[in-house]
């Protein structure tokens, strides 16, 4: 059976990925996950700097999901080098870094001083909706994600995806700007602007007001986008969005996923990884199918042949 | 997810589940493995059964029983989940994880403590009073109904107080101890005016005193940084955030910074 899948010239074991934010740098995980079985550990988001975060309360639970609004609380480049990487390079997995700045300079800062560091990928963060400045500032309008896309892949070294926001009229737009930005691969979709209100309090849950819904609530939006940016674009699609189980890891790749990112269950089941990459392979081997790659995008072909 | 089940989480028998005082509940689950790790001020993630609830409901531990291998955790009915909890059966299973958390320091040399409970933020001082070494004086405030006060006069003095004075003192916790002066080094659970009161009386006294917090939660083991609080540190800014669930829920009140 095969399992492994290329991005962007990177070749990962097999096509199970992190969302980034969900999984810190693996260290929370190590005790209940075997960081040698997935495909590629996307880490937290990384600035050029420390960044505070939100005031709690940043998490509150909703049907089938969670709002978020952490706003990228990070130590910085310089100790995510020093700790993170050394730790990640222990195991046998590639390491994608996702990167985050409030200006176009803080992005290309951060994807510099990468320049010189043992890592695989680079994920630009253009779609957080939970900082102020940068983040999904960029996400939303399709000139300044090909600007800030260009400026950092004129920079990086190692290939870039840039993930994008689905809080947006349409997807495709986007998705094409970074590719004539010069991304190599996409990646999304990212969390959807939700909000909760305390009724007895009579005001917002969170202190930000509102935050970014994932978990399984959102999936079936997910797996739309993902459809319609993959018959968009030429570029690896890396899909994401309430993955709880091999089966919804499967959808995501018929859809048009070349790759898959567990997120929210990761908070849920910190071996999350571990099971949906077990649920994928005993699909597989039920429906005899010999290479994961063949399963991507299959509904466009079932659409063609009826 | 059943596989997953095996790795991380674990299912437990119920071996009992039963009110202590309205709306507020006692379950006890058997888990020798989870028992043995246990230290006093951690606490557990509990699960519910219902697919659209997602989250742990991070629940502190109020004593271990070693011997049987029992878990005694107490909860009180403050939304679905936890109305969920009260409706499970002696007999049946649930998922928990854990433990989780730092817990209280037990180093302290002082030989004389103050412990301090507010609400759902007593439990945990049970565990805390039967592995403390020393002389306890035990100050618990309730809105209204007391629960654990037998439990606790096993290890100490035991003061009440409650808002509507229908047992003990009438009025807060920090107002009883102001008035009494009492002194010792505090450990403390409870809501977050209270402690920011006991941290005041602590610096005022010159007194040692832990504080244990509570935040909204999303994983509990350190992973999403949802539960954080504002603690003193070498920053431009004088201050970070910490995780409750991973670097507390138990800290110094020197380095916790109240809103």
């Amino acid at each position: 059976m095969k399992l492994t899948v290329t991005i962007a010239g990177v070749e990962l074991k097999n096509p199970i990925m992190t969302a980034s934010g969900t999984f810190g740098s693996g260290r929370d995980f190590e005790p209940y996950t075997d960081l040698n079985k997935i495909g590629c550990v996307v880490v937290k988001g990384v600035a050029s700097r420390e960044w505070a975060g939100n005031p709690p309360p940043r998490i509150v639970e909703t049907y089938g999901g969670m709002i978020n609004a952490i706003g990228l609380q990070n130590p910085g480049i310089d100790v995510f080098c020093k700790e993170d990487i050394p730790f990640l390079r222990q195991f046998d997995t590639k390491i994608g870094v996702n990167i985050s700045g409030k200006t176009i300079d803080e992005y290309v800062e951060v994807a510099e001083r990468l320049a010189s560091e043992d890592v695989d990928l680079l994920e630009l963060n253009i779609s957080c909706p939970n900082v102020k400045e940068g983040g999904v500032a960029f996400g939303v309008d399709p000139f300044m994600a090909a600007l800030v896309t260009g400026a950092v892949k004129k920079v990086a070294r190692q290939p870039l995806i840039v993930k994008l926001s689905p809080n947006v009229t349409d997807i495709t737009t986007i998705a094409k700007a970074v590719e004539d930005g010069g991304a190599d691969a996409v990646s999304l979709i990212n969390t959807l602007i939700g909000s909760r209100i305390d009724i007895h309090k009579q005001k917002f849950i969170l202190s930000t007001r509102q935050g970014g819904l994932s978990g399984p609530a959102i999936k079936p939006v997910a797996i739309r986008m993902v459809y319609e940016v993959a018959n968009a674009v030429n570029l690896p699609v890396i899909g994401m969005g309430g993955i709880m189980s091999g089966e919804d890891a499967v959808e995501f790749m018929m859809a048009g996923a070349n790759a898959i990112a567990v997120g929210t269950a990761n908070l849920l089941d910190p071996a999350a990884t571990m099971n949906i990459l077990a649920e994928l392979e005993t699909f597989m081997r039920n429906k005899q199918i010999e290479d994961v790659n063949d399963i991507v995008g299959v509904v466009n072909k079932a659409a063609i042949s009826p | 997810m059943n596989q997953s089940i095996n790795r991380s989480r674990t299912v437990c028998k119920i071996i009992s589940n039963r009110p202590l005082v309205d709306q507020v509940f006692e379950i006890i689950l058997a888990c020798p493995e989870i028992v043995k790790k246990v230290r006093p001020g951690q606490f557990i993630n509990l699960y519910c059964r219902h697919s659209g609830r997602l989250l742990p409901r991070p629940i502190s531990v109020c004593e271990v029983d070693l011997r049987n291998g029992h878990l005694h955790l107490i909860y009180a009915i403050l939304g679905k989940g936890t109305e969920e909890f009260s409706g499970y059966k002696a007999g049946e299973t649930m998922e928990i994880m854990g433990p989780f958390g730092n817990g209280f320091n037990l180093d302290s040399s002082d030989g004389n403590y103050l412990i301090i409970g507010g609400g759902v933020g007593t439990p945990p001082m049970v565990e805390l009073c039967k592995q403390l070494k020393g002389k306890k004086t035990i100050v618990a405030g309730f809105r209204d109904n007391p629960y654990l006060v037998d439990r606790l006069k096993q290890y100490g003095d035991v003061y009440i107080t409650t808002d509507n004075g229908s047992a003990g003192f009438k009025g807060h916790v920090v107002e009883f101890i102001e008035q009494r002066g009492l002194k010792g080094t505090i450990y403390a659970c409870g809501p977050a005016p209270m402690l920011q009161g006991i941290q005041a009386y602590a610096k005022k006294h010159g007194l040692q005193a832990y504080l244990s917090l509570e935040e909204r939660m999303g994983c509990g083991f350190g992973a999403c940084v949802g539960c954080v609080t504002k603690v003193v540190a070498d920053t431009d800014t004088g201050w970070r955030y910490k995780k409750v669930c991973k670097d507390g829920p138990v800290f110094d009140a020197g380095e916790v910074l109240f809103p």
